[in-house]
């Protein structure tokens, strides 16, 4: 056998995504030429089943020791054909993986001759750079069994049960004081019309109670080091002011305190005490100081809460605590946050006192929210005869740098019209909308009976809202797209329907996570369709609104799959990682520390003018490698010789 | 400068966000000229001096080196020392006679198909303008 290798080449149409663009036959012609080729294969799909055991045979029959396959990305299909060699007893790391279609096919559609010489040219400088592969071992870690989720929303908790159920010890970091998030804050739900709360509290309650779960409310996370399997995190546990095993939630401390101030759960709405709970359900029911309204931290008067507290609960002196934990696998939970809409001119919101969102449309009918279920005015506390909703505030709107759909608000609007058809059928009420995109199960007949309660439906988003200043009811003015008209409609509500958009610390976590956003800024999957609670980092999984707007249903189910993934991934206990890591030749090594200073993960020690790596911690970035001065630093499966051969290759005719 | 002059890029990215910011390019069938080779490494931070000296050796006329963006390095801070030392590299390009507009630096995110194909276009005319380079034959 030749030192360089017998190499196998397998150039995919992929269908037509390929072989509609290039030359397939001209390009098996070129590489069956190149030096240490012994065969070349073209296939329809090399990724399916005969693909993959064309590629088995061969390696068997002929006795091929490098694979090079020209297909899809190797983000897409690597890990694929990685196993298919070692089911045929090949190094796994004896493959390379030429991008013909995302990198080549798909962008030169128009020009076949070029991307042929291109995918030519690619494959030249694989096959050359697979001569020089060396095999690699992966390596065996232990994972631990332990899980992290962000974030205590429907789509976190959800993930939480799951884990908990089968037996892993999960840690549920959520910032507010209590789990809940937006679905805790919805009256109803559609397209059942089940009490919001009523589902939820009980999983609410089970979550706080399993003895898999441990709640850190009211704490953020700082920082996570390590990989999948073995991840340290530091978490912030920020000071309630209140013994969280002493206080029993009684509540006498909040009837008695002298402060109001505006309620967050209630969007403003309403008022809360400076020592409170979220809402009457909240979990764990445990009350916190809100120390920017507290007397006695603003003043240094009052400590009326600590008098009256018989559970002895009241700690003036708590301070900020750093947990440290250790996790397998981390979910990413966060949801979303509502879009706010004091910047969009046209419509008056926070100057106007009768438009309101529909968040705060939601707590206006529920019970437990500032009127007690009644949908009153906040100008003059009446009940209002005429409502109209706007549809797509902050979603689908460029200005807003929005482009996005929000996904629930067209069926959200429908379920409070038909509300307050229900309890108000006098009512008029309006609907100004783009498209009404009513795309789930028993979706459209939910709209079509909204239709038939008289609710209108008026396509044409309002170009402008003017307030009457004697009766501060509202004048919108629309067109009606559909019949050509100029409308001016006088109300006495306005709810504008606020898009989701990713949450204020999307961007310190994905820093934190080093998981990256999209353009959107809500969290990228691993795959938009194979894999959309992955990530790209092994051991980070996403689940609910922080991917994207989803709905109640849809967050659930990827709660759902994001701890199965976790499951499977934790199951054996053990994770084979990359070996792709760097190696030192203390031979060559100079001593000068530049590696040392460069390594993010502290993976390099320099002890007696040499340098040595902790394999365990190295990631394999390379970036010591391409600074040492004496190229005393190899990097398996990127080592100088490799990538050089490659850039020669480049450029060879 | 002849009007055929074709030329030749070589780019190096990095896996997590450049590479995957140009599969993205494709999954979106955003078009750009087919001048340009890819070349992925891990991380930005691997790629050494001499491999963009010895493209040029090699007959380059452009460079483009392509990380994630500063603070979102998928290795914390492997995109910074890439920016130093791309920098020193323009200058050491400088001296030896080569236009430093040949080695392009840009950040591109798994999520900026656009970004990179604008990039490759924007490269390949300005190599143009340009001309070929000068140690190629």
């Amino acid at each position: 056998m030749s030192s360089k290798g017998r190499i196998g080449v397998y150039i995919c149409h992929c269908g037509l995504n390929i072989a509609e663009v290039m030359n397939v036959n001209s390009i098996v012609e070129y590489t069956a030429s190149l030096p240490n080729v012994f065969i070349t294969r073209d296939y329809r799909y090399v990724c399916s089943d005969p693909g993959q055991a064309l590629i088995k045979n061969d390696i068997k029959e002929n006795d091929l020791d490098r694979i090079v396959v020209a297909s899809c990305s190797p983000r897409m299909h690597e890990t694929t054909f990685r196993r298919v060699l070692e089911e045929a007893d090949l190094n796994p790391y004896m493959l390379e993986m030429v991008n013909i279609r995302e990198q080549c096919s798909w962008v030169h559609i128009g020009e076949p001759e070029k991307a042929t010489e291109k995918a030519k040219s690619l494959i030249r400088m694989a096959v050359v750079r697979t001569t020089l592969l060396k095999p690699l071992k992966m390596e065996e870690v232990t994972t631990l069994h332990s899980v992290m989720i962000i974030g205590g929303g429907i789509a976190g908790l959800q993930a939480a049960l799951d884990l908990a159920n089968q037996n892993h010890k999960v840690f549920l970091v959520e910032k507010e004081p209590s789990v809940g998030g937006h679905m805790a804050q919805l009256d109803k739900t559609f397209p059942t019309m089940d009490c919001s709360i009523c589902i939820f509290a009980p999983k609410m309650v089970d979550a706080g109670k399993n003895s898999n779960i441990t709640l850190l409310t009211y704490s953020e996370v700082q920082e996570v080091s390590g990989i999948v399997g073995n991840f340290h995190v530091k978490i912030r546990k920020k000071p309630r002011f209140v013994d969280q095993i002493k206080c029993v939630g009684c509540g006498i401390c909040a009837t008695k305190c002298p402060v109001k101030c505006t309620s967050k759960f209630d969007v403003g709405l309403g008022v809360r005490k400076a020592i409170y709970v979220p809402f009457p359900q909240a979990i764990p029911l445990v009350y916190t100081i809100d120390k920017k309204h507290c007397l006695y931290f603003t003043k240094n008067v009052c400590k009326i809460c600590e008098k009256f507290c018989e559970a002895d609960a009241i700690d003036f002196n708590q301070e900020l605590e750093i947990i440290e934990l250790d996790v397998g696998a981390i979910i990413v939970a966060t949801g979303f946050d509502c879009y706010d809409p004091s910047e969009l001119g046209e419509y008056g919101y926070g100057t106007f006192s009768n438009i309101v969102t529909s968040l705060q449309m939601e707590r206006l009918m529920n019970a437990s929210g500032p009127t007690g279920g009644k949908i009153l005015r906040q100008s003059d506390r009446e009940k209002p005869k005429r409502i109209a909703f706007i549809q797509c505030v902050g979603s689908r709107d460029k200005r807003t740098g929005n482009v996005h759909c929000s996904n629930a608000c067209c069926l959200n609007s429908i379920k409070l019209a038909r509300q307050i058809k229900e309890k108000h059928p006098e009512s008029e009420v309006y609907v100004f909308y783009n498209d009404i995109r009513a795309f789930g199960r028993r979706f459209e007949e939910f709209y079509s009976k909204a239709r038939e309660d008289w609710v209108n439906f008026i396509k044409g988003i309002p170009s402008e809202i003017k307030e009457d200043p004697l009766t501060k009811n509202l004048i919108i003015f629309a067109e009606d797209v559909l019949s050509g008209y100029l409308l001016e409609v006088e109300v006495d509500l306005v709810v504008l329907a606020v898009g989701m958009i990713p949450p204020e610390s999307a961007k310190e976590l994905s820093r934190i996570l080093h998981i990256p956003r999209g353009t959107d800024g809500f969290f990228l999957e691993a795959h938009p369709k194979l894999r959309p609670v992955g990530t790209n980092t092994a051991g980070i999984f996403l689940a609910g609104a922080c991917q994207g707007p989803k709905e109640i249903p849809e967050s659930i189910a990827q709660g759902k799959a994001a701890a199965s993934s976790v499951a499977n991934l934790l199951f054996t206990g053990k994770v084979m990682i990359e070996s792709m890591i760097a190696s030192i030749d203390q031979d060559l090594c100079i001593g000068c520390g530049l590696c040392e200073e460069s390594c993010p993960y502290v993976a390099i020690i320099l002890a007696d003018r040499k340098a040595s790596l902790e394999e365990a911690l190295c990631k394999g970035c390379g970036t010591c490698g391409s600074l040492c001065p004496e190229h005393a630093i190899t990097m398996k499966h990127f080592t100088d010789k490799q990538v050089k051969a490659q850039i020669l290759a480049a450029f060879e005719r | 400068m002849t009007e055929d002059f074709e030329p030749q890029i070589l780019a190096f990215t990095c896996n997590w966000c450049s590479y995957a910011g140009a599969d993205l390019a494709g999954g979106s069938r955003i078009q750009y000229p087919t001048n340009i080779r890819i070349i992925r490494l891990m991380c930005s931070g691997r790629v050494d001096s001499l491999f963009i000296l010895e493209a040029f050796r090699h007959g380059a006329d452009g460079v483009l080196v392509t990380g994630c963006h500063l603070g979102d390095c998928h290795y914390v801070t492997g995109n910074m020392f890439t920016e130093f030392r791309v920098n020193l590299t323009k200058q050491a390009l400088e001296t030896v006679g080569l236009e430093p507009e040949r080695l392009r630096l840009e950040w591109i995110s798994a999520s900026e198909g656009e970004k990179f194909a604008r990039v490759v276009k924007e490269m390949v005319d300005g190599i143009r303008k340009i001309g070929k380079n000068p140690l190629r034959s």
